[in-house]
């Protein structure tokens, strides 16, 4: 029967039917941070049941909070890393070492293709541009899969996008998906993986895959998942080289999660993107997206360019394009934050702190602080932040703050006006 | 298993998310009574007290659609847990958020949208809802009137509630 990659992936992993309609999953990755994780292991420890189902499928760093701003900080920190020491995880990064899960794991390589991947972390959609099944989980999930490595969930449907189409100038990954999502509505992928197909997410790299999946949870999304190809071996490449004796084998291994032809799709949606303009959320729901052109001339107060959805390299090379040899405005107050320290150190050895520097951004430490307004970059009460970050809530980045999502490029450009701005009004990548 | 029902406390908006639940700033409490004084504190609804009496007094919570969008964290079902609400019923809930209250062996019910404009009739004085855990039906009842509805509820679901939550289940079973 012809399947999609989700149903290849639940079959493979099928453990249990308890009940019709729930499957029980083996996971193959099991990601943990310290916000959600030091309640679970203080639950198993009060249950007597400290231990861990393999150590070497449990992936765990400190990034919401880090280096810690307090004393509850610094505790949640120390719970994970007394953990991690006892139940000899090896893949643990601390400070100096660590980065934004959902960028600084993939540079692991941890994730391949027809995995199993949960986290206590809504965007662990993210890895499903693996071709994984990848999702977000509460405290309880996490702990089972820490304790047993199992996961229940409802056999998902799969939803298909063909973005199909030539993206202009001045337009990525991040107005596709903003795109996306305003189609979808903020529910219309509940229960529901989002795959992404056509020549547009063909011809993207990895970092651009992981912006599109990491924000199918804000469509409702279980995971977002694109299909394993030729990009996918070459960024695994390091990792999976000993598997394979070359890269054409290691594509057509891939190749057999793909989702079968004749496969059962509940939706399909097919968006052009020849004639998308950049994408800005205008409200306090991610799917609440206009064009650029329309939100041009809002004045801001801080402009965030970093998080699991922007802050990879690509992303800052894209930002360093538009700020070359130019100033932010006065009345702004510019934050970078790369994702990860591999990410720092190249866009370093790049020239590209230099460039942010001299625009008179403040470049931070590899941290999620800002996003989601723990530190780093916390908004006051009515105050606008134009931000490369994956949710518009109200108060998300601080009580009473207004968040305006947007691609790296139009926050770079936002950065230098003071106000929303069009990227494509900057020439080919900022070089007019 | 929890005890289910009493006094509702009615929010009349859709896509009520986990940051407005409970706030990321609270997150880094690594106990859930610490949670307590914070629920719902960041509410995006006219005319909304989370220090009200009637949020102080609610066992249930009646609402709209998409209810626990957003983030995954459980201390969105926590905070509610440790102020006596176990049960939330909404015209649909987000994935995440629907798994992790039955996960704490709490009821999401799901009803479809008529049914929960039937509730919302109640809305005004005092309304209470009872729950018949074994015949999955529940009644509300206020000086409106008195009405029972069916609610669907999975075997799976039925079972984690009974279990007291998943790591019970789970722990029994794999």
């Amino acid at each position: 029967m012809a399947m999609t990659l989700a149903e290849k992936v639940f079959k493979s992993h099928l453990r249990d039917e308890p009940f019709p309609g729930t499957k029980v999953l083996g996971i193959d990755v099991v990601m943990c941070h310290e916000i959600t994780t030091p309640i679970a292991i203080n639950d198993l420890v009060a249950r007597g049941k400290d231990r861990v189902f393999d150590p070497a499928k449990i992936k765990v760093v400190i990034d919401h909070v880090t280096p810690a701003k307090d004393t509850k900080t610094a505790m949640q920190g120390k719970i994970l890393r007394e953990w991690a020491r006892r139940q000899g995880i090896k893949d643990f990064f601390d400070v100096g070492r660590n980065g934004v899960c959902h960028a600084i794991f993939p540079e692991h390589g941890f994730i391949r293709p027809g995995n199993t991947v949960i986290m206590g972390d809504s965007h662990t959609c993210t890895h499903g541009a693996f071709g994984a099944f990848a999702a977000g989980v509460g405290t309880t999930d996490l702990e089972v899969g820490i304790l047993k490595g199992v996961c229940a969930f409802r056999e998902p449907r799969t939803i298909r996008v063909n973005i199909n189409g030539k993206m202009s100038e001045g337009v990525y990954a991040k107005d596709v998906i903003l795109r996306v999502i305003r189609e979808l509505t903020v529910k219309g992928a509940t229960d529901c993986v989002i795959e992404f197909r056509g020549g547009v997410v063909d011809g993207m790299s990895m970092e651009s895959r992981m912006t599109l999946c990491n924000m199918a949870i804000e469509a409702g999304g279980t995971s977002g998942i694109c299909m394993p190809d030729e990009v996918t071996v070459d960024y695994l490449w390091p990792f999976i080289s000993s598997e394979y004796g070359n890269k054409k084998s290691a594509t057509e291994d891939f190749k057999r999660w793909w989702s079968d032809e004749g496969c059962g799709y509940v939706k399909i949606v097919s968006i052009d993107v020849s004639d998308l303009e950049p994408q800005v959320t205008f409200g306090y729901k991610p799917d609440e997206v206009k064009g650029v052109s329309e939100m041009e001339g809002m004045p801001v107060d801080q402009v965030y360019i970093g998080s699991c959805t922007n802050g990879r390299i690509e992303d800052l090379r894209v930002a360093a394009g538009y700020l070359k040899g130019r100033v932010i405005a006065q009345t702004v107050r510019g934050i970078i934050s790369p994702a990860t320290p591999k990410v720092f150190r190249q866009a370093d050895e790049e020239g590209l702190i230099k460039i942010f520097m001299d625009a008179g951004f403040c470049v931070t430490n590899p941290t999620c602080g800002a996003c989601l307004g723990m530190s780093n970059g916390v908004l006051a009460p009515g105050e606008v932040c134009a931000s490369t970050t994956n949710r518009n809530f109200n108060g998300r980045m601080g009580k009473g703050g207004m968040v305006h999502l947007m691609s790296p490029a139009v926050a770079a450009v936002t950065a230098i006006e003071g106000k929303i701005a069009d990227p494509r009004k900057y020439g080919k990548g900022g070089a007019e | 298993m929890k005890k289910f029902g009493g006094r509702v406390l009615f929010l009349d908006r859709s896509d009520i998310n986990t940051d407005e639940i409970i706030p990321a700033k609270y997150l880094t409490e690594i106990s859930k009574e610490a949670l307590k004084p914070h629920m719902l504190e960041d509410l995006n609804l006219d005319g909304f007290d989370s220090r009200s009496a009637g949020v102080a007094m609610a066992k249930v919570i009646v609402t709209r659609g998409n209810f626990g969008c957003g983030s995954s964290r459980e201390h969105a079902p926590w905070v509610f847990e440790v102020n006596d609400i176990n049960v939330v019923i909404a015209s649909s809930f987000a994935r995440i958020f629907r798994q992790n209250m039955f996960n704490c062996g709490m009821l999401a019910i799901e009803l479809p949208e008529d049914v929960i404009d039937s509730l919302f009739i109640h809305k005004g004085g005092e309304a209470n809802v009872s729950i018949d855990f074994e015949n999955d039906s529940l009644t509300i009842e206020s000086v409106k009137g008195k009405d029972t509805f069916h609610y669907p509820i999975s075997g799976f679901d039925k079972a984690l509630v009974k279990a007291g939550g998943w790591v019970e289940f789970a722990d029994s079973k794999y």
